[in-house]
């Protein structure tokens, strides 16, 4: 039970890094999120260990590492993991690639969410480049999946 | 199968409980000044992080340098000796008129101008919050850094630092939204307000009337106003000036003068006079 935790949690770790390392600056904006990816992934396969309690505070992390207003990821994330933690059964069902288009559009809603929110607090303006992430990750969510479920199966966490 | 949440509290309970400490938190985090020794903590929490993520850029950075060519050291090393020795010709020039301008300002019964401590920092490459300019730098509490600082490198000013961890802190850089930076123009002292816009290599001026004195190519230097940034480092230089008629105020722009997408090495500037200078 606490190893699965454990496990879990290193995969989010993982995750951390891979969204706060440098990129080149042209490929930056397109860089998909990855620590949203992995949350979906858990909170499908496993959803009474990993629900909204984890994605607020990993969001809670996230703001600090990055610096935006405290709060904002915290409650995109926990927005996000309520609707596939209820949907985990149906999500479950869905071939890979169906799955890709459901995040994809889950990960549009994070991002108009996040948007809306930096509006508020910060005055910037919409720029459509920044859903870019979005289809990005929508095209990454089959290897991410792939990947976690070899992981899952082999650390059998459950 | 486990029966979900069926011995535990409802996953829309869990969804309010989020969402209301969520936005107790943005509304704490944005209106209220408070709490800065609880951020201070929870930025000491995610230094480690931070520390980690900016491992892979000095792992190929330090690739880089150990398969630099010897003769481009050489060549490098040169180039700084002649920058250098020109640069300690024009110290020397210095101390003379720094102390001219103290006897001068003894005489004139003028309060001195006192030194600033200075501290060196160095740019992680992390990442940060696609919709705000900042960078974070090596320095922290524990290094004796303060909100609010100044933050300057070779050209002019960077921005200020804002929330300030043990090990680590942030960089509000000057063309952020939010930022605002008090100058006047160098040539004749007439003072405005810079503020950021969102953009890295562009700043706006705000209220500026048509009558101002203002051209192409001025160069804008802090103006002391506000506190924070110290007098006289330079900001911006002006690029574009629209003066329609029809609108009431000028629509100036601006490029700052520090090359802010490219920063490595920063001065932070210290708040508090350190010490009288030597000269």
């Amino acid at each position: 039970m606490n190893r699965s935790y454990a496990l879990v949690a290193l995969s989010l770790f993982i995750a951390l890094i891979m969204a706060l390392m440098p990129l080149p600056f042209s490929i930056e904006p397109f860089r998909p999120d990855w620590v949203l990816l992995v949350l979906m992934y858990w909170s499908i396969a496993l959803p009474h260990r990993v629900n909204i309690g984890w994605a607020w505070c990993t969001g809670l992390i996230m703001d600090l590492a990055t610096g935006s207003p405290l709060g904002v990821n915290s409650l995109t994330y926990s927005i996000c993991l309520y609707i596939t933690t209820s949907n985990f059964q149906k999500i479950r069902n869905f071939s890979i690639w169906q799955q890709a288009v459901l995040i994809g559009l889950f990960l549009a809603l994070y991002h108009l969410l996040q948007f809306w929110l930096n509006h508020f607090l910060l005055d910037i303006y919409f720029n459509p480049r920044y859903l870019w992430p979005a289809l990005v990750g929508m095209l990454c969510w089959p290897w991410v999946f792939l990947l976690l479920r070899k992981y899952r199966r082999h650390f059998r966490i459950r | 199968m486990n029966l979900l949440f069926g011995r535990t509290i409802s996953l829309q309970l869990r969804l309010t409980v989020a969402v209301v400490l969520s936005v107790l938190l943005i509304l704490g985090d944005r209106y209220t000044s408070g709490g800065t020794l609880v951020r201070t903590s929870l930025n000491t929490l995610v230094s480690p992080l931070l520390y980690v993520a900016n491992v892979p850029y000095e792992v190929f950075s330090l690739g880089a340098k150990s398969l630099d060519t010897r003769d481009r050291l050489f060549q490098e090393n040169e180039a700084l000796r002649k920058k250098q020795l020109l640069q300690s010709e024009q110290l020397q020039q210095y101390q003379f008129l720094l102390r001219e301008n103290q006897q001068l300002r003894a005489l004139l019964g003028a309060s001195s101008r006192q030194q600033r401590a200075r501290l060196i920092a160095e740019v992680l490459s992390v990442r940060s919050s696609r919709y705000s300019h900042q960078v974070v730098v090596n320095r922290g509490a524990i290094d004796g850094v303060l909100e609010g600082q100044p933050v300057i490198d070779e050209m002019g000013i960077v921005g200020q630092l804002t929330q300030v961890g043990s090990t680590t802190s942030r960089v509000l850089l000057m063309t952020d939204t939010t930022h605002a930076t008090p100058v006047r123009i160098l040539r004749n002292d007439v003072r405005t307000v810079v503020e950021g816009t969102g953009k890295i290599n562009l700043v706006q001026l705000q209220h500026v009337p048509h009558s101002l004195d203002i051209r192409l190519g001025d160069i804008l230097v802090t103006s002391g106003l506000g506190g924070t940034f110290p007098e006289g480092y330079p900001v911006a230089v002006v690029t574009e000036i629209d003066r329609d008629e029809g609108l009431p105020f000028s629509k100036v722009y601006a490029e700052p003068v520090a090359q802010l997408d490219r920063i490595r090495l920063l001065v932070i500037l210290g708040k508090v006079a350190s010490k009288e200078p030597d000269a």
